[in-house]
């Protein structure tokens, strides 16, 4: 177990030198004029241009500016944004914000599809199942884009239930609604898959044998069945993090939320290679970390799986 | 199952961390909305050190935190206003400034001609990248305090150290007098320094001369009738206060919260829920439901914006005079500005926009009237190419309006029309510089200073730092500078007009539209106004009840 875990820490670090030099080499390659990009349309002086060239090594090539930033980054300096803000700072601004609304919107899907999941499995091919799967697929239909500002509108403006806007100290409360919209773009496949595994489960051997015991149909459903139903769907939420980082750029930009979302965005449009790099870094280094719990919950899940 | 309860325990630990995170830092709601504040929109600025704003989200914080030595009248004439007089000498060659005394910076300290001095120095030194600095560069001494890299820039060899680190010009007479001296007569100068680059900065700012101090950018001070709360939180806001005893005009409000918005829509649904009280520019995409929301809370002034499009004079299918008169022509104005714009803009039929004084309506003439019959006929003599493009950047939503005017163009000439994509500005100037043939360019300008020679200089001169279609015409030139060397305003102005007919005989390019500020408040505040430069009147606003 121990020496599994150090093992996948290992990789982790190899994962992350080589994601940040793929980014790096990305970014460069885009890169065509960033200081032009800084200003806008505004036309760029001489010595400003040289002073910028100069502060930001852009003068020099991919592998010296790769060099200058990896130096940074060993002594924990993540460098400067091409606007002169430090990018720990950036950061330390954005990824909180960023993190609560993910949590929100995964504590939000996973109850309701686990909810909505088992019963419609229990109630197969009923009124409730096939509501559900209406809804499923119209929520599948609807990509990210039209819900956030759709939800804003409904629930935000006209019926003013939500505040229409986050800001970046925002209550969770603010935080609801961008949370429902970003958790519609992943409850979908968990509530189908959650639905689909219960129902496969129900049939089962083991089953049988419980009910034959004289369980509960309680105990059942909630301690046999689906605990050996999670499996397939804590993998899911795990892969479903990166949706949600996804989802994140158009909900942060909808409710102007200042978080990792609209940090990316910016970079990217500003061709502000170190942010991107430095934001993307931590995002690897995080899906890496979600990968290995969800390894590790099913260990946790199914006592047959041993980590050695 | 004794060895399953640590895993049922790290599971339980994570939910409820987890569920600790999420709830955290909840409960920071501080709705101060009895009192006499109010909450205006804004982008993220890019920089707060006046000399490194050249937007317009920075600029309205920071004339809430300076008080500008000019400020303009109704008429866009310039008034002294932490100036007590601003003299020029007969040629216009040494400004004299004095400084009305008394006044100080928010931390106390008071201001004297050093302040001003320090910071325009700083403004103008070539290493120090400041945004701001060609605003300084009329001064003379300019020239010593930038560098030039001898092997360009992609050469190994780093450029050399300027000869000089203070500005020749600018001479201290004593603590609150100072002079100017320019390069070069400029009647017009008074004007230039109402812009945010001329603000004085405390000595609080500097760690060592000409080294600004760590943070201070974050937690600036200034002259003016309000100060910073707290620091600037980037992203999210930036809280200015009042300043007790200002000595200058004061505001009738008590405070501003400046809210940072990353999307001007949902700044505009936040406007209309009331969470924000001003919004400068309401997006074109709520432009349609502005007037059943906001009722007469929704306005509109003018704004400085021009919009055109010019003709690369290295693109010789152009160089036939009737080719652009025609391909102006061609183009129904108005039509764009009621069917895309929504009357946010309006049609344009001058070279300069109508804010500045010496403006003449539609000294474009005929060339800018709908016209397509003539235009056809004039097309076909002058055997205009039969395929041309409009290229623009796609970054700035113009394509609606570049796909319209190219279906105009083919309707009226019967010719192909196509809008040409490049991803930023940069990639369009990158082409233009390797003389590729980009067809008509898409173009834009804001003015720094309400003058006519701020259109003409830069968009039109010869070498003018926006002139990227390579205009040349040496008559013109010469009445431009002969303009802003003249004696008076009326003067000036003369020679101004002057040089304007010539652009409306040569066409170099094609005025389009002139911008508007279509701005919204909510039923707290009154009294708004938002001014050319697209700021809020500060001293004028105030909140109802």
């Amino acid at each position: 177990m121990f020496r599994y875990i150090v093992r996948r820490l290992l990789q982790m670090v190899l994962t992350f030198f080589g994601a940040t030099f793929l980014l790096y080499a990305l970014v460069f390659a885009n890169q065509k004029d960033p200081i032009q990009a800084l200003v806008g349309e505004r036309p760029v002086t001489e010595s400003q241009r040289i002073a910028l060239t100069q502060r930001y090594h852009l003068d020099e090539g991919f592998f010296m500016q790769y060099w200058y930033y990896m130096k940074g980054l060993l002594t924990g300096d993540f460098g400067t944004s091409l606007t002169g803000r430090k990018i720990v700072d950036m950061m330390a601004d954005a990824w909180p914000v960023t993190l609560r609304l993910a949590l929100i919107a995964i504590v939000i899907a996973a109850t309701f599809s686990v909810t909505v999941g088992v019963y419609s499995a229990l109630k197969r091919g009923g009124l409730f199942d096939n509501v559900s799967l209406v809804i499923t697929l119209v929520l599948l239909a609807m990509p990210i884009v039209v819900i956030a500002p759709l939800f804003q509108l409904i629930f935000g403006i006209q019926l003013g239930w939500f505040p229409p806007t986050a800001t970046r100290d925002a209550t969770v409360w603010q935080l609801l609604l961008p949370a429902i919209v970003l958790a519609c773009i992943v409850i979908a496949p968990e509530m189908r898959v959650t639905r689909t595994s219960v129902v496969e489960n129900l049939r089962a051997d083991y089953v049988r044998t419980a009910r034959a015991k004289g369980l509960t149909r309680m105990r059942v459903i909630w301690v046999h069945v689906l605990r050996n139903s999670l499996i397939p769907v804590v993998t899911l939420i795990g892969v479903d993090l990166g949706g949600l980082m996804a989802g994140a750029i158009v909900t942060e930009h909808v409710f102007n939320i200042p978080g990792v979302g609209f940090n990316l965005a910016r970079a990217i449009r500003t061709e502000d290679g170190p942010l991107v790099v430095g934001f993307v870094s931590i995002l690897v280094i995080l899906f890496l970390f979600i990968n290995l719990l969800v390894d590790l919950l099913y260990a946790a899940l199914d006592p047959r799986i041993r980590y050695e | 199952m004794p060895g399953k309860s640590p895993w049922k325990m790290a599971v339980g630990a994570t939910a409820i961390a987890l569920l600790a995170a999420g709830c955290g830092s909840g409960g920071s709601d501080d709705s101060s909305s009895a009192s006499n504040t109010v909450v205006i929109g804004i982008g993220e600025p890019q920089h707060l050190i006046p000399t490194n704003s050249t937007e317009s989200n920075g600029s309205e914080v920071l004339a809430s935190l300076f008080y500008p030595l000019v400020d303009f009248d109704a008429q866009n004439n310039p008034v002294p206003v932490a100036a007590e007089s601003i003299t020029a000498d007969a040629t216009s060659t040494v400004w004299t400034v004095k400084l009305k005394s008394g006044f100080t910076f928010s931390n106390g300290e008071p201001v004297t001609s050093d302040n001003y001095i320090n910071a325009w120095n700083y403004g103008a030194y070539g290493p120090n990248g400041q945004g701001a600095s060609y605003f300084f560069e009329r001064i003379k001494g300019f020239a010593d305090l930038q560098s030039k890299d001898p092997d360009g820039e992609e050469g190994p060899q780093k450029a050399p150290e300027p000869k000089a680190k203070t500005l020749e010009g600018l001479k201290k007479v004593d603590d609150t007098t100072f002079t100017i001296t320019l390069s070069a007569p400029f009647a017009g100068w008074e004007s230039v320094m109402g812009y945010s680059a001329f603000y004085p900065l405390p000595k609080a700012a500097w760690k060592s001369d000409g080294v600004l101090a760590d943070g201070f950018e974050d937690a600036i001070i200034g002259n003016g009738p309000f100060k910073l709360k707290g620091k600037w939180e980037h992203d999210a806001q930036i809280v200015v206060e009042k300043v007790a005893d200002f000595k200058g005009t004061v505001p009738k409000i008590d405070g501003i919260t400046w809210k940072i918005y990353q999307d001007q829509q949902a700044e505009y649904a936040d406007l209309v829920a009331g969470n924000v009280d001003v919004q400068t520019t309401i997006p074109i995409e709520s432009l349609a439901k502005a007037s059943a929301d906001l009722g007469d809370r929704f306005k509109k002034s003018p704004n400085s914006t021009f919009q055109f499009v010019g003709f690369p004079t290295f693109q010789k299918e152009f160089s036939d005079v009737r080719v652009r008169q025609a391909i102006s022509m061609a183009i129904n104005r108005q039509e764009i500005t009621d069917q895309i714009f929504l009357g946010s803009q309006s049609p344009a039929t001058s070279f300069v926009s109508p804010v500045v004084a010496g403006y003449r309506e539609n000294t474009c003439g005929d060339n800018c009237v709908y016209n397509p019959t003539k235009a056809k006929e004039l097309y076909t003599a002058a055997n205009g190419p039969k395929e041309m493009k409009i290229t623009y950047n796609v970054d700035g939503n113009h394509k609606a309006w570049v796909d319209a005017t190219c279906n105009q163009i083919k309707a009226s000439l019967g010719i192909n029309c196509v809008g040409g994509e490049e991803p930023k500005f940069a990639d369009l100037l990158s082409k233009v510089e390797k003389k590729q043939p980009v067809g008509l360019i898409r173009l834009g300008w804001v003015m720094d200073y309400p003058l006519m020679e701020n259109y003409l200089g830069p968009l039109y001169s010869t070498g003018g730092s926006s002139n990227y279609y390579g205009y040349s015409n040496p008559t013109f030139d010469n009445l431009v500078k002969e303009g802003s060397v003249a004696k008076t305003p009326q003067e000036a102005i003369a020679k101004w007009q002057a040089a304007e007919d010539i652009l409306a005989k040569e066409m170099p390019v094609i005025p389009l539209r002139n911008g508007q500020n279509v701005f919204g408040y909510s039923t707290k505040v009154n009294n708004v106004n938002v001014d050319l430069f697209q700021k809020v009147d500060l001293y004028k606003i105030e909140v109802v009840g």
